[in-house]
């Protein structure tokens, strides 16, 4: 068969394919994003993205009952929101094979937490798998479908940053049918779980437990790679990568399969080396697992349980050494993401700045109002938060501050979990104003489709959920719309909703910028008249990558290959010294910074 | 030659991604185990980008190049190379634009892009060679093939055939583009003599 380099989550969607999966639910979420993606290139599988994770979920674990392979992929905190069924479908159990991604950020290159989701597994009983490479990712994936199926269970794949994002070499087999034949006869006992059901059940998973060890001390994913000398370790996932790096002559207990763990063959290589050093990122998952099992290994007390491994950890830890870094003359300013030139993003938070509100923000690219010069987030935790915590924000002070704070979703976050919020406002008395930043897109994670967009996961014609009219149907009764770059009709909309004793809805309109620059849309940028520049930084004050401040000069200079001639800036000018076209932009208004 | 190590560096949206990309399949088409990793998520949003690309004749065990220990650093801008200097090995290589991104924290004015960053490069790794940015878009007619431009002065210090390069750039550039980017190629070919 044919090779080919494929990435962690690429190789994922080829098992899903080769596996004979039908059914394939996920919600966007660096890094799993692109499992999905992937899997939706297979004409042969329905693939899809749901509002969120516990709806994909739910949607992959209906055709698990209905007899057909499912998989479902989301990022680490998505199974915070999956939870409810993830649980209950340990007890469950399903009807053709059932395989739950859960992407891991070690390090939270673009998470909230890091929390270790391979805890999951233990809490819901779930067996789990931790490939090393894509290769790896490619055949435990199809193994999981396997075990599900054998074992009557979920199966967790659990991968992390490193595993989705590199490349490494996969071979391509054909793909297999799977699955029932048939639509499932009636089985209550089965799949109703009341609690006389249930209980029934809970015995059976303990059961499940025992022969899942059993199997884990058989299967070839977990292996002893015999070496020479002392040292001896005990991994699983991309760790495994990083110790062999800098052992490879080192004895290994590699395990693929590590929940529940092969105590057995665990206890045996332990035996047979002096010191063995279980080697994990996060959590001391199996350490503390093998240590209460009364096995004596050492780990967290040698290697960080915090933040992404790599080799010089490993090494530095292990011998004791600190690497000596290179002592440069100057400091290096660090570099942060920003919202990109032209973000209609930008236009909200200049007018929020301008009127001194305090913003309860979400997760998407708007978190990037956070940081400097925009500045302008106050509070962030997780999706749908930006809309609910206002409720509490505002009644904590019995509304006294309700004109002063507002929240804020994106259109893919309004339909993951900002409608209950929206709901319980309108329910409870709330007064809260509340922003639905309308990109028609899921920016932050590669611009992926969702409800609001028209389109599905294939780019095929859906129908096209609308915001407005969902707020107007929970109750909403004031709803703005918007342009978030015509920064005065903004202004006077914000101005009226934070003076209204009504729950109020803003929803602005514009698409992400990537877009149109996707389809090749050429833009005329601005141009600054460094005779009429003043130096005041007013400008730069919005935070755009197009921008540059020249300090010996104190003028600023517009980036003609990044400025797409949004005009937010030429707004804040005191002395409209930029021109489009040749001609000088002049304004009836001029924006300001609180204060200045 | 056993195995390689290369680490780009850059900014969002320069073709940091395409450059790896093209270096992947040299690697794979020349015979080598192939493993390579960038940090995706922030990318599209002017944050820095790294790319690692490992070569190996047996097996690449960490997708993750270590310190000290890249052949090539190639810096798709002068300060991410800067920043990037403590990965390259003592007798490896830097081949750097000397392109100027200004980040956020100086274009908004709060820090300082620092003054001669190619000679603070210099002064602490030798094998540095700095190429520049508007000359050579000067020479090669088009911005978006600096790219292209850089892998040929890499390929110009590796011992892999030309034609390996040729071929996998063909096949990963768009059509109309191919002449110019073949020529954006021999030019920086010419960097290593």
């Amino acid at each position: 068969m044919s090779k080919e380099m494929m990435s962690g989550n690429e190789a994922i969607a080829r098992a899903a394919y080769e596996a004979g999966v039908k059914v394939a639910a996920a919600y966007p979420g660096t890094p799993s994003s692109e499992i999905m993606e992937n899997v939706a290139k297979y004409d042969e599988i329905f693939s899809q993205w749901g509002p969120n994770e516990k709806v994909a979920f739910e949607v992959a674990l209906g055709a698990a009952f209905a007899g057909k392979r499912a998989i479902c992929a989301m990022k680490h905190v998505g199974l915070n929101v999956a939870a409810d069924p993830f649980f209950t479908a340990s007890y469950s159990g399903v009807e053709a094979g059932f395989v739950i991604v859960s992407a891991d950020e070690p390090g939270m290159h673009s998470s909230q937490n890091e929390q270790d989701n391979r805890n999951y597994a233990k809490f819901a009983k779930i067996p789990m798998l931790e490939p090393s490479d894509s290769q790896e990712a490619k055949d435990f994936t199809k193994l999981a479908f396997d075990i599900s199926k054998k074992f009557d269970t979920p199966v967790m794949m659990r991968v992390t940053t490193r595993i989705c994002h590199s490349k490494s070499m996969v071979e391509l087999k054909e793909r297999k049918e799977a699955g029932l034949n048939e639509f499932p006869k009636k089985n209550t006992k089965k799949y109703v779980v009341i609690p006389a059901h249930a209980r029934i059940k809970r015995v059976m998973v303990e059961q499940r437990l025992k022969d899942l060890a059993e199997y884990a001390e058989n299967t070839d994913i977990n292996k002893i790679e015999e070496g020479t000398g002392e040292l001896a370790f005990i991994t699983s996932g991309i760790s495994h990568n990083y110790v062999k790096e800098v052992y490879p002559d080192a004895h290994f207990l590699k395990l693929g399969f590590t929940y529940p763990l092969p105590m057995k063959m665990i206890r045996k290589f332990v035996d047979q080396h002096k010191k063995v050093i279980v080697v994990e990122e996060l959590d001391p998952f199996m350490e503390d697992q093998i240590k209460v099992a009364g096995i004596n290994v050492h780990g967290m007390d040698i290697i960080t349980n915090i933040g992404e491994l790599n080799s010089d950890i490993i090494r530095n830890s292990i011998e004791k050494t600190k690497d000596e870094g290179t002592e440069i003359r100057v400091s290096i300013p660090v570099r942060p993401p920003a919202l990109c030139p032209g973000c209609p993003h930008r236009g909200v938070f200049t007018i929020l700045r301008e009127q001194g509100v305090r913003v309860m923000g979400d997760i998407g690219c708007y978190t990037l109002g956070v940081l400097p010069p925009l500045d302008n987030l106050d509070w962030c935790v997780c999706m749908g938060a930006g809309v609910s915590m206002v409720q509490g924000l505002e009644k904590a002070w019995d509304d006294k501050y309700a004109d002063k704070i507002v929240g804020m979703v994106g259109d893919s976050t309004f339909f993951h979990s900002g409608i209950t919020g929206l709901v319980d406002m309108v329910y409870n008395h709330g007064i809260g104003t509340i922003f639905v930043l309308d990109n028609s897109t899921t920016a932050m994670t590669g611009t992926q489709e969702n409800p609001a967009t028209g389109k599905d996961i294939k780019g095929n014609p859906a129908t096209r959920v609308d915001i407005r009219k969902v707020c107007e149907a929970v109750g909403i009764k004031e709803i703005y719309d918007v342009d978030p770059q015509d920064l005065d009709a903004l202004g006077e909309v914000v101005a009226k909703a934070l003076a209204s004793k009504n729950p109020t809805v803003i929803i602005t309109h514009r698409e992400c910028i990537l877009l149109p620059l996707r389809n090749k849309v050429k833009f005329t940028p601005l141009k600054i008249d460094t005779e009429k520049c003043i130096g005041c930084k007013s400008c730069v004050s919005v935070g755009c990558p197009a921008l540059a401040y020249d300090k010996k000069l104190r003028k600023t200079r517009v980036l003609q290959e990044l400025c797409v001639g949004c005009e937010v800036c030429s707004r804040m000018c005191p002395k409209s010294a930029f021109t489009k076209n040749g001609e000088p932009l002049v304004y009836e208004k001029r924006h300001k910074i609180r204060g200045k | 030659m056993e195995n390689l190590n290369i680490l780009i560096v850059g900014v969002g949206g320069q073709g940091v991604i395409l450059a790896s990309e093209v270096l992947t399949l040299v690697g794979i088409k020349t015979g080598f185990d192939v493993k390579k990793s960038e940090i995706h998520g922030m990318s599209q949003r002017g944050g820095s980008v790294s790319s690692d690309i490992r070569f190996n004749k047996v097996k690449v065990h960490s997708p993750v190049i270590a310190r000290k220990s890249a052949d090539f650093l190639v810096g798709f801008e002068k300060l991410e190379a800067l920043r990037a200097i403590d990965m390259v090995a003592d007798d490896g290589i830097i081949i750097s634009s000397n392109y100027r991104l200004d980040p956020m924290t100086v274009s908004a004015g709060s820090m300082i892009y620092p003054d001669d960053v190619e000679g603070i490069v210099k002064e602490n790794h030798e094998k540095t060679y700095f190429f520049d940015h508007i000359e050579t878009i000067e020479k090669i007619k088009n911005p978006r093939a600096v790219n292209i431009y850089i892998l040929g002065a890499l390929a110009s210090f590796i011992d892999i055939e030309k034609e390996i390069w040729i071929e996998v750039i063909k096949s990963r550039v768009p059509p109309k583009t191919v002449d110019l980017n073949i020529n954006a190629f021999e030019e920086g070919l010419k960097i290593g003599g």
